[in-house]
């Protein structure tokens, strides 16, 4: 699988994550949601972004229940809630938010 | 011409060090390099045994394996020389033969 | 991140919280023990046991502070044991000896943890319920 963004081709493996996490940007955060059919607003970017801060500081992509608590702490407890994320990303945040934010695979994600 | 002695494993984990300083000669060049480099510690357990053969040996070690392992060259013992991948293939071309202990 | 019904079916599971121990023995980058003992923590962290990590030998190398492996072309994942605090992780234990034989202090960790004597290693490693070691 591929994905093209900014005249450039972006690779993924078979599930749709990036090979390289480098690779990833806005525009190609927008392509890999068109494909996941989400329309992303201000508070699809929060989790993103939130996802993406967390992995540059700890190199993994967290589990579900420390997300929830980490978005409590910093975003206000009702963000910080299972409902709330998969409002957002119905497919789960482990497969959606993730994968669009550009983090390879969650840890024990099955 | 000389050998070079290259040690890849950490010496608390295997004696592939201590064989090295064993088996190698006066005049020999020794280059510690992925869990090899601990061996070179200030204040560790080996570094009087290494600081010993510092003064007839030539002592390395990779500078790259040192950074990714979180040390700086002020952890450890007087003597040893930091080279580069680069240093690494022109001791290797410079002395006759390499003995890989691992 | 764990798939919502595994956490779940830890959470309602039968209740009984045994005392797990994971020992590292390992140097972080020479061979991939450290990572493997460190990814199999995250992943059993969903089912609330009462987790104690202990480093020891070389494995106290895991967590030395200032890693920058870009030269070596792989992960520096020692960032990753700070996170364990937010995987309640909290119980992290060093023995004296092996920092001493290998010219480290405390101060050199990147985390906070207990440093225990290895006659007091040993005790603790005896009230376990289940060791697993690399």
């Amino acid at each position: 699988m591929a994905y093209q963004a900014n005249g450039k081709t972006v690779e993924t493996d078979e599930e749709g994550y990036l090979v390289n996490i480098n690779e990833w940007s806005e525009e190609v955060a927008g392509e890999i949601a068109k494909a996941e059919q989400i329309a992303m607003s201000p508070e699809h970017w929060e989790v993103v972004n939130f996802l993406r801060e967390y992995y540059s500081e700890y190199q993994i992509a967290p589990a579900i229940r420390v997300l929830t608590k980490a978005i409590s702490k910093k975003l206000g407890a009702e963000k910080g809630s299972n409902k709330y994320l998969y409002e957002l990303f119905p497919y789960g945040p482990a497969k959606q938010a993730c994968k669009i934010a550009g983090l390879p695979k969650p840890t024990g994600c099955v | 011409m000389s050998l070079l002695h290259t040690v890849a494993k950490s010496p608390f984990e295997r004696d592939a060090l201590s064989s090295c300083l064993d088996l190698s000669l006066p005049g020999a060049a020794i280059l510690l390099y992925e869990d090899g480099v601990y061996g070179a510690l200030k204040g560790g357990r080996f570094a009087e045994r290494l600081a010993e053969a510092a003064k007839t040996r030539a002592l390395y070690v990779l500078g790259p394996d040192l950074k990714a392992r979180g040390l700086g060259e002020d952890r450890l013992i007087a003597g040893v020389t930091v080279v580069d991948y680069r240093g690494f293939v022109e001791l290797a071309a410079k002395h006759q033969a390499v003995q890989a202990w691992c | 991140m764990m798939d919502e019904d595994r956490t779940d079916e830890a959470e309602g599971g039968s209740g009984i919280v045994k005392k797990f121990m994971y020992v590292n023995r390992k140097a972080p980058y020479g061979t991939v023990y450290a990572l493997e003992v460190l990814e199999m923590v995250l992943i059993s962290a969903a089912f609330d046991q009462d987790v104690h990590l202990v480093f020891t030998d070389d494995g106290v190398f895991e967590l030395k502070k200032g890693m920058e492996t870009a030269g070596i072309g792989m992960k520096n994942f020692s960032n990753t044991y700070r996170a364990l605090e937010g995987y309640d992780i909290e119980k992290l234990y060093v023995d004296q000896e092996s920092l001493d034989e290998r010219g480290l202090a405390e101060a050199d960790l990147i985390v906070p943890v207990t440093v225990l004597s290895r006659a007091e290693m040993a005790k603790l490693m005896g009230e376990m319920d289940v060791i697993l070691s690399a």
